[in-house]
């Protein structure tokens, strides 16, 4: 059974309407190797019975002569940001414990309409707030392939439950590399939609012009089918992109032949201030004579402003996400922390002060203080400019090529603990995911390689906007040749 | 003593009057039970967006139109930062450096000399909700309000006194009502004002230190409120006394304004652009068919009024106040000229009838012109019957109650109660014989040189006519038989 745990989503959802496995024996499945590897931390609430009771109903319909749709039975898990009717939706944070949201948002709506199975919500950093899972206000998210290692973040326990086989695929958010760092931690594929390619209705907040769901799956095959789920246009997100949605696994197939890569000369560790794990620039330059073997071109590529990238995500995003944050303040759901009487300033005090953690409480004072009357075209506004200009950048080289490649990060899976007193060594794990998101642009990340300690290694794709359909060609190009697609942790708890 | 002149400029907040929320689709009904008008977004429950409610824009775009605004192509909406437990996201989606409207005036043309206000801004923002401070300590909030669409607009510091205040808010509620883009009621919280006052000697150029009013809610207090801040400011400018910048809040029971907070206090509400909200694109052709679809506008249709029919400017303005009431007069005056040539006279008639007995009836029962039950075209109907000498204008009065209880026309209820003027010369003098033969004494008192009697004989015809004798016929009649020698 461990087999059909790794199998594809659509072999999955294919052996379900064959009616091979039934929708209730697969979640079973599902649920019985999550709570087998509870310590991995990979969840944050599993729910068994709405899951059971969904499974049943899609076997139901099978047996109707009905067809429950693409993800038939197919058991998916969310990140906690992801708003899910009448399940506990907390965004990794205390403050909002017990809340029990009463809507889907669009994505879930359109994975359960698709006749997908929730099985429950997984762990992330607070907030999608961090690089390593390690800041989650609850348990501490391990990496399957070492568990003295973080799974990533903000999406670690996407990708840690995806790479461990906790579920068939899962759904995260990636802000700043928040799905392809992860995703390159646990040796699986994530993939960052264009801004506004997924709709954002009923994903919590953390900055809004940078937000954007997408699929973590152990294939490229599995990506393409979930994306192909839940984009789309939405009249209740008035940032998503009014484009017809293709079908993207008809983009597997097409080769590296005819593409050109470009590599850009400032991702670099003198340009950007950070040293590269030699083993993960290793793997890339292999993974690139891989896709030129299959025919890509490659090129270098020059995007002058990337030095900027880290410092202007980090003006942006916290001052959009101390906005966003906002709304906590004990009123109306989540945690209320302040004695009765106690009046309005120690609500907001107490819940705030108290529920928030450390790294969310920094980013809320660094954003207010960018955008404060008088420091606000300092700052903000100069943030923006900036990001103009990275946007260009990346216009330009466009112009030349269909693909950026690097890594995914810096370096492979790093120790638990190892980077926690140290912000800013810990935001340097985004500092090649960053760029794409200030321009808004496409992302992957595709295992490729490990390292002698047995590290998953994930190289970056980016595309121009609405080019998800070159990333997965390219990906699955690459994953064809290397054989590398497959791969599974070892069975760390459990035997 | 020096003059002091007063500096005034208003910041109204109009409630438009779309069905759904400016940024979901809760409803915007008045009155429902508290915390019922929500849904994820007007709750600001994680993960919830706005999206822009098109009709709203629309009615934005009509009022910024109507008073002559340019309207922006391109604006954009902003938050505003502050935390308050009606406030759901602990931000409000306004727009701050590209308002939706910029510029226009509003002409006050009260009975006064007109004088023109000039308008900075006219923007969009969503209302907040309502706390309830109140029982054992505990505050209550109904976020039915929160969300509502709303029009910011700012006057420039045009406006000189209490009075001209209150006529700016009762040009700007006209003019509202008349686009129908808001139902512009004060007491459902559907225009409201804040004022900014100071005070300078009269004829100097700069401005004195300002105070803002807030929480002006009803007309009356508009003048009260900015009169009484006029006199405190005085009185302590006249003592040697500075004016601190502050916000003060009026308190309508007690009839003066207390200090909210000073500038110092001022709080740093972090404007920036609402990222979930794409900048607003306003197309040349969507502009154009807003444009196009402007009514007739208050001070259009005075001036017509005056210049086609000749109305007094009393009458004008009566006939104007309401967009629903000179649609009336309109309807009225154009069937009036289908069947008759006298347009012009009918006009002043019909307008006669509209502000006597019409709007008498309507105010007794609370009723809109829109809703009367007397047709435009019944009124017509009646005034043609009095022109042509159907009935008597006395008889009319009686015809127009029936008309108004039921709904009928003039008339089928002149036709059925036998209410037709008796306009036959032998008929009426037949009467008239008798009635001079069966009083003999008056007679004699009238020969007498009495002359006064005559009304008296005119009585006892319209008594046996049931009234429905021509009055012209009956007076000229019995002047002939009363004169003429016995």
């Amino acid at each position: 059974m461990s087999d059909l745990a790794f199998a594809g989503v659509a072999a999955q959802a294919d052996k379900v309407r064959r009616k091979d496995v039934s929708a209730r024996e697969l979640t079973e499945l599902y649920l019985a190797r999550a709570e087998a590897h509870s310590e991995l931390g990979a969840y944050l609430h599993l729910e068994p019975e709405g899951a059971l009771t969904r499974a049943g109903a899609i076997d139901r319909a099978l047996a109707e002569g009905g067809d429950p749709g693409p993800l038939a039975g197919v058991p998916i898990a969310l990140k906690d940001i992801l708003v899910t009717e009448g399940m506990t939706t907390t965004a990794g944070s205390k403050i909002l414990d017990g809340w029990v949201p009463p809507y889907d948002g669009t994505a879930v709506e359109r994975l359960r309409r698709a006749g997908a199975v929730i099985l429950g919500k997984l762990n992330m950093d607070e907030f999608a707030m961090g690089s390593s899972g390690e800041n989650s206000s609850r348990a501490v998210c391990k990496n399957p392939w070492d568990p003295q290692r973080v799974p990533g973040g903000s999406s670690g326990g996407s990708a840690a439950a995806v790479a461990a086989g906790l579920c068939a695929a899962s759904l995260g958010t990636d802000t700043g590399g928040s799905i392809r760092q992860p995703a390159s931690f646990c040796g699986i594929v994530g993939l960052r939609p264009t801004y506004g390619r997924v709709s954002r209705y009923g994903v919590v907040a953390f900055a809004s012009s940078f937000d954007q769901v997408g699929p973590l799956a152990r294939t490229t095959e599995d990506a393409a089918l979930l994306l192909e789920t839940i984009a789309g246009p939405d009249p209740r997100d008035a940032t998503s992109i009014d484009a017809p949605v293709p079908r993207y696994r008809d983009a597997l197939n097409g080769g590296a032949k005819g593409l050109t890569i470009g590599i850009p000369d400032e991702f670099s560790a003198e340009h950007l201030g950070t040293g590269f794990d030699p083993e993960v620039e290793r793997a890339v330059d292999e993974a690139r004579r891989v896709l030129e073997r299959e025919g890509a071109a490659v090129r270098s590529i020059s995007l002058p402003h990337s030095r900027y990238a880290l410092p202007t995500y980090y003006l942006l995003a916290p001052a959009e996400a101390s906005s966003n944050l906002a709304r906590y303040d004990g009123v109306r759901y989540g945690r209320r922390d302040a004695e009765p009487g106690a009046g309005l300033g120690a609500v907001y005090g107490e819940t705030r002060g108290r529920n928030f953690g450390p790294e969310v409480k920094r980013r809320i004072m660094l954003g207010t203080y960018a955008l404060r009357s008088g420091y606000y075209d300092a700052y903000y506004l100069k943030a923006q400019k900036v990001r103009s200009l990275i946007a260009r950048d990346f216009a330009r080289a466009f112009e030349d090529v269909d693909l950026v490649l690097s890594p995914t990060a810096p370096t492979p899976a790093f120790p638990i603990g190892s980077r926690a007193d140290s912000p800013l060594d810990m935001y340097m794990a985004d500092v090649l995911t960053l760029s794409c998101n200030l321009a808004g642009l496409p992302g992957i990340s595709v295992p490729c390689g490990f390292t002698q300690n047995g590290l998953p290694i994930g190289m970056q794709m980016l595309a121009p906007a609405l080019g998800e359909e070159t990333l997965l060609r390219a990906a699955s190009a690459y994953e064809r040749a290397s054989g590398i697609a497959g791969a599974r942790p070892p069975e760390v708890f459990h035997g | 003593m020096a003059e002091w002149e007063a500096v005034i400029g208003l910041e109204v907040h109009v409630q438009l009057a779309t069905a759904s929320k400016l940024f979901s689709g809760s409803s915007t009904d008045f009155g429902s039970e508290p915390n019922a008008l929500t849904d994820p977004t007007v709750l600001g429950l994680p993960g919830a967006l706005p999206a822009l409610n098109g009709r709203a824009l629309e009615l934005a775009i009509q009022l910024g139109a109507a008073v002559g605004s340019s309207i922006r192509r391109r604006s954009r909406f902003a938050r505003k930062h502050y935390f308050y437990p009606d406030l759901p996201k602990g931000y409000q989606i306004s727009q701050y450096d590209q308002p939706l409207c910029e510029g226009g005036a509003v002409e006050l043309r009260g009975s006064g000399e007109a004088r023109t206000v000039r308008l900075r801004r006219i923007h969009m923002e969503e209302d907040a909700g309502k706390s309830i401070h109140g029982a054992r300590g505990h505050s209550l909030v109904d976020l039915n309000r929160a969300g509502v669409p709303l029009c910011e607009i700012v006057s420039e510091p045009d406006i000189r006194s209490g009075d001209e205040a209150a006529e700016f808010m009762r040009a700007l509620r006209q003019l509202v009502r008349y686009l129908g883009v808001s139902g512009g009621d004060m007491e459902k919280g559907q225009l409201r004002c804040d004022a900014n006052v100071s005070v300078r000697p009269a004829g100097s150029e700069r401005y004195g230190t300002r105070t803002e009013l807030k929480n002006i809610n009803s007309f009356r207090f508009v003048k009260q409120a900015i009169e009484n801040e006029i006199g405190r400011q005085t009185r302590i400018l006249e003592g040697g006394g500075t004016i601190v910048q502050e916000t003060r809040l009026w308190d309508a029971d007690a009839g003066v304004s207390h200090p909210m907070r000073s500038k110092e206090e001022a709080e740093d509400y972090r404007y920036f652009p609402d990222p979930d909200l794409p900048p607003l694109e306003v197309s040349d052709e969507f502009l154009a068919r807003v444009e196009g679809s402007l009514p007739e506008l208050p001070a259009a249709r005075f001036d017509r009024l005056v210049r086609d029919y000749g109305l007094s400017e009393d009458d004008a303005r009566t006939l104007t106040q309401e967009r629903t009431l000179a649609d009336y007069f309109d309807r009225a005056v154009s069937a009036y000229a289908e069947s008759s040539t006298k347009a012009a006279s009918g006009a002043k008639a019909l307008a006669n009838w509209i502000q006597s007995e019409l709007l008498r009836e309507l105010g007794r029962e609370g009723r809109d012109a829109a809703s009367a039950p007397v047709s435009p075209e019944s009124l017509a109907g009646l005034v043609r019957l009095i022109d042509d000498g159907t009935i008597s204008g006395k008889i009319a009065k009686d015809v127009f109650a029936k008309m108004y209880a039921s709904g009928e026309p003039a008339e089928a209820i002149v036709e059925r109660e036998g209410l037709r003027q008796i306009t036959d010369q032998g008929e009426i003098e037949a009467i008239a014989r008798e009635v001079v033969e069966a009083n003999p004494g008056q007679v004699e008192a009238y020969r007498g040189g009495k002359h006064k009697m005559l009304g008296f004989f005119v009585g006892q015809v319209m008594k046996r006519t049931g009234g429905k004798a021509n009055p012209k016929a009956v007076n000229e009649i019995l002047t002939r038989l009363l004169d003429a020698p016995g």
